[in-house]
């Protein structure tokens, strides 16, 4: 390495080493403006989360997009069972499951509690039911119709019902809230910008008299940003790190009743918080969010001090 | 070292700082600026250093135009440049190292280089051993001694002082000239604005004359006694 290079990197260390110390000796300043940065990070943060968790806790669902075709209570099991057969050659359909007029009838009997009375019945009341999925690129509401209508088609069909909609309802509300995350993220990082803009111009008010000694001797432009760029970054990472802290004691807090809830609906489903890829995101936009707004800061106001002897 | 050819210095106010002034000083001479204050001798310093630009004429600094500087090579000039302030201009937040350390840490000498040079400027000031002291825990002397110690840490070929002496009694006064001597006899070039005519006539050192704007003396090189002796 050469010595130009050691000393680039030496005084890099000693801006970022200076303006670690003068956010430390002000320590609850420091923790005012942590504190606002971290807020505004945390509502786009808080709103990944949310969309996250809300995919995760209805998974199982999200994705059960079918059709249930119920067959005419005459048509004969042998003749269901073709159709099963031809249905399942259709494009966009992954699987078709035939429920027999028996099976419904045996696990009605086992679980609606109506076992005895059903007892009474002489024939078999219900039809033979296909449960037709599609494929995973045929789950749009105008494949879902499109398949609807062929099935409504056949002579041996009584109803189609397609079981999509509450999940395409659903999945519409996570997208809404996926957008407003984005709006979210972006009106807040443009304040979060403001803020550290606005506390490094009062930094450099505060001290023009050295930026000005520092200047008479030779410092360069470059060499008296330097500092506050630093300030800037460590607001922006220290803003993110405490948003990450306040995100993981909303989850400590929200788990148990979370767990409760899910567990009377009988799911194991537990809250997740950030993977490693959104923190790693949280962070990074902290900081260049932080070296930004110094950085228009620092270039706007310290051109106008200039040493006046 | 310095030639000032037919400057002249209007400030935005309106004021003439300085008015067809010519004047040159040589390479490894101490000279003295002298004059009522407001004659002209900070606007001197100021336009040497770049801290001001002239309205019109040409000044060069060490083989360098001023007025063609760019902007961004200004700090590499200033770095070249010692300069001494009046009321010595110190970080008071700052301890004495530090203080002294700045045209090194600004010029990116490395950390073991600037400790021992921090350490012999302040060792040849006279104070050496106070490097933790904040400049308010100092005498007025000592911390226009750190004030030099900061101008000359750097080892510039050129000094320059705008009134060091002016809060001094004359003992401290003429040990700070005795300082600036001694860098002058190792090579250094010095210019001193004061408006203490006694200790100048006292070392004996050439002076220019400022009076209104105007170098007086049509012989720069040999100003006429009689100047010196009006106040």
């Amino acid at each position: 390495m050469s010595l130009g290079l050691v000393s680039y990197g030496t005084r890099h260390v000693q801006a970022l080493l200076a303006s670690l110390g003068r956010l430390a000796r002000n320590p609850f300043a420091t923790l005012l403006t942590l504190l606002v940065i971290a807020l505004a990070l945390v509502v786009p943060l808080g709103l990944e989360l949310f969309v996250t968790n809300a995919r995760i806790a209805t998974g199982g669902f999200a994705n059960a997009v079918d059709l249930s075709v119920y067959l005419k209570t005459d048509v004969a099991l042998a003749k269901a069972e073709q159709l099963a057969k031809s249905a399942r050659a259709r494009p966009g359909i992954a699987r078709v499951e035939l429920i027999s007029a028996d099976a419904a009838l045996a696990e009605f009997r086992a679980y609606s509690g109506f076992g005895a009375a059903l007892g009474v019945l002489s024939a078999n009341p219900l039809p033979h039911v296909l449960h037709v999925h599609p494929t995973a690129d045929a789950e749009s509401a105008e494949s879902l119709e499109a398949l609807r209508r062929y099935f409504v088609a056949w002579p041996e069909v009584d109803v189609v019902q397609i079981d999509a909609q509450w999940v395409m309802r659903f999945n519409a509300i996570l997208e809404v809230l996926r957008r407003l995350l984005i709006i979210a993220a972006a009106i807040l990082g443009a304040g979060v910008i403001a803020v550290i803009g606005n506390t490094i111009r009062l930094e450099i008010l505060n001290r023009r008299g050295e930026i000005e000694v520092t200047k008479i001797v030779g410092g360069s432009n470059s060499f008296v940003r330097r500092p506050f760029l630093y300030a800037g970054i460590l607001y922006g990472g220290g803003g993110a790190l405490l948003a990450w802290a306040i995100a993981a004691g909303a989850i400590t807090v929200l788990a148990p009743p979370v767990a409760t809830l899910a567990r009377s609906y009988g799911s194991h489903y537990a809250l997740v918080g950030p993977t490693a890829q959104e923190l790693l995101i949280l962070i990074a936009s902290g900081v260049i969010l932080g070296w930004l707004g110094a950085w228009l800061s620092a270039t706007k106001h310290l051109r106008s001090i200039e040493p006046r002897a | 070292m310095i030639v000032f050819d037919r400057v002249s210095k209007r400030y935005a106010n309106g004021r003439e700082g300085l008015s067809n002034a010519s004047l040159r000083v040589e390479e490894g001479e101490m000279v003295f600026l002298t004059g009522r204050s407001g004659a002209g001798k900070s606007t001197v310093l100021k336009l040497i250093a770049l801290l001001e630009r002239p309205t019109r004429g040409v000044v060069i600094v060490g083989g360098k135009k001023t007025g063609s500087l760019a902007s961004r090579h200004i700090p590499a000039f200033r770095r070249r440049i010692g300069i001494v302030f009046q009321d010595h201009k110190l970080l008071p937040e700052r301890p004495v190292f530090d203080n002294v350390a700045l045209p090194l840490v600004v010029a990116g000498t490395p950390l073991k280089e600037i400790d021992k040079r921090v350490r012999a400027a302040l060792d040849q000031v006279g104070l050496l051993g106070r490097e933790r002291a904040l400049p308010l825990e100092l005498s007025v002397g000592e911390q226009q001694r750190v004030g030099i110690a900061r101008a000359v840490v750097s080892k510039p070929p050129l000094l320059i002082a705008d009134e060091p002496t002016g809060n001094l009694d004359p003992d401290l006064a003429v040990e700070v000239m005795r300082l600036f001597k001694r860098f002058q006899e190792v090579g250094v070039t010095i210019v001193v604005a004061t408006h203490d005519v006694h200790l100048v006539r006292e070392l004996g050192l050439r002076e220019i004359v400022l009076d209104h704007g105007h170098v007086q003396g049509a012989d720069k090189e040999d100003p006429l006694p009689g100047m010196v002796a009006t106040r």
